[in-house]
């Protein structure tokens, strides 16, 4: 069956800057408003922990489940992205 | 080992102040700062009083990555660490990282943090809770984040011994500069005023159930009936003095000079609880006669069992009403792991000043041959003061300072 209510979303990056925000926060030498799309979540200043956390807020959300290397994949905000659209249509295609 | 340690910086969080200037302005005309309780509500608990820190807002002291990640008493134990490491003028680079660490206590731990993430775990499943919860809960957490935070990579540990604690982390810093370290910051922490916090306080059955607030907290008094929690704590820069004075340290604030600790023997043993022990061994340890003390900074446990044992080892000690004696907590309410440091910060100031804070509220029981600083601050030159803290399961410690020409 398609289109249930969670999967009709879009994940964007607009989206993550905020849930990095709210479980994280922000490294006062960066600035999530730049051009950061490219920039590695390491050099940015999020640890493992941070990002587990990062990981456990989009699931929530967007009531999807990631894959425990998915930030090992996905190194960059844009790559990141991607990857969570990608989990989301298949929500919907399935 | 010839080289003294020197407290060469201090930094303070506590219900009378946050900061050294704003607390001691406070504790040193012996103004109250117990309240009803602010940060949960505590009307249908049988204890209503705290002495809480009010107008502390993390975000303006400390970077966006680390609030998240981090429980009230590790805010307040890094903005001390901060003031503290500001203070002694530590610049970045001057001392071998290797050869700096942090000691500190912890009664309770993040206890609001832990708090509400179990809420989560129970209320909305395992996958509410945050990942930081692996160590924001965590008795060693302070020292965890001051080390990374301040670049200490030398030795870091925590000790756990309820208010005694809070000096027996300086006294664990003292082993680490003697095994060569050359600067140590350590103090300790404690802010349990959370529904999970309280419910461990009243568990301990020790707790005030007034809610005057200048009527609750009463050590020494005939109507002492128990305690008023508060949060908070103090840290100190502890250095070789050797190094301080190699890197020029601008402020020593005194030396820290003995420590003694002892465990009380068992309840209903009939031998002689541990105090009085730990202060001749502290007195020992620092070379130094009573008659050279100036002042006793008590631990204040206001139940009338505590109060007389700590009043008869004073007394065995330093003979009827022939020293001073003070309780600044009074102001503050017991703040475990943290209120022996920050008597230690009060013993410093009272040396630079010249003035004893006095012991607040409190009417002098005819039972105890105490000389007690009571209502009102005291001047006096103060070169050498006494801490004394008490942990729950018997714990006894104590720490002389002295003033440093």
């Amino acid at each position: 069956m398609k289109g249930s209510i969670l999967s009709k979303q879009e994940f964007t990056f607009d989206d993550l800057k905020r849930i990095l925000l709210e479980g994280a926060g922000a490294d006062e030498g960066v600035d999530l408003d730049g051009d950061i799309l490219d920039s590695e979540f390491e050099t940015l200043g999020y640890e493992s922990l941070a990002l587990l956390e990062t990981g456990g807020r989009i699931e929530r959300e967007f009531g999807i489940t990631l894959d425990d290397d998915v930030f090992t994949d996905n190194p960059t905000p844009r790559s990141l992205v991607t990857a969570i659209n990608e989990s989301l249509s298949a929500l919907v295609d399935a | 080992m010839s080289a003294r340690i020197l407290v060469t910086g201090i930094g303070v969080a506590a219900p009378s102040g946050l900061g050294v200037e704003d607390f001691w302005s406070v504790t040193r005309i012996g103004k109250n700062a117990i309240g009803p309780v602010t940060r949960f509500d505590a009307s249908a608990y049988p204890s209503r009083l705290a002495g809480e820190i009010h107008g502390f807002e993390p975000k303006e002291h400390l970077p966006g990555r680390l609030v998240p990640q981090t429980d009230r008493v590790t805010q307040l134990a890094l903005v001390a660490a901060d003031c503290a490491f500001a203070d002694a003028g530590i610049e970045p680079g001057t001392i071998d990282p290797y050869a700096m660490g942090v000691v500190t206590a912890a009664g309770a731990g993040g206890f609001e943090f832990a708090e509400n993430e179990l809420r989560k775990l129970w209320s909305e499943g395992a996958k509410h809770v945050s990942a930081y919860q692996s160590f924001a809960w965590f008795y060693a957490v302070n020292s965890g984040q001051i080390s990374i935070r301040n670049g200490l990579r030398g030795p870091a540990g925590v000790v756990i011994s309820d208010q005694a604690g809070g000096l027996d982390a300086l006294a664990q810093a003292r082993r680490q500069l003697r095994k060569g370290s050359k600067l140590i910051a350590t103090g300790g922490f404690d802010a349990p005023i959370c529904s999970l916090g309280w419910a461990s306080h009243l568990h301990g059955g020790l707790m005030s159930t007034s809610d005057e607030p200048e009527r609750a907290y009463l050590p020494f008094d005939d109507a002492a009936a128990g305690y008023v929690p508060g949060e908070g704590g103090a840290m100190l820069i502890l250095e070789d003095e050797d190094s301080a004075r190699d890197r020029g340290a601008r402020t020593v604030y005194g030396e820290f000079a003995g420590y003694g600790a002892t465990l009380d023997p068992k309840p209903g043993s009939g031998r002689e609880p541990g105090l009085r022990r730990a202060i001749d061994v502290a007195l020992t340890d620092a070379a130094c006669h009573p008659a050279e003390v100036d002042v006793v900074f008590a631990d204040g446990a206001a139940t009338p069992r505590l109060d007389r044992e700590e009043a008869e080892a004073i007394t065995a000690v330093f003979g009827p009403r022939a020293v001073p004696v003070t309780v600044p907590k009074t102001m503050t309410g017991r703040i475990n792991s943290g209120g022996a440091p920050i008597d230690v910060v009060s013993a410093v100031l009272s040396m630079r000043e010249g003035l004893i804070p006095p012991t607040t509220n409190v009417e002098l029981s005819d039972a105890y041959d105490l000389d007690l600083v009571a209502v009102r601050p005291r001047t006096a030159s103060v070169r050498t003061a006494l801490v004394l803290a008490r942990g729950r399961g018997g714990f006894n410690s104590a720490v002389v300072v002295r003033a440093v020409d």
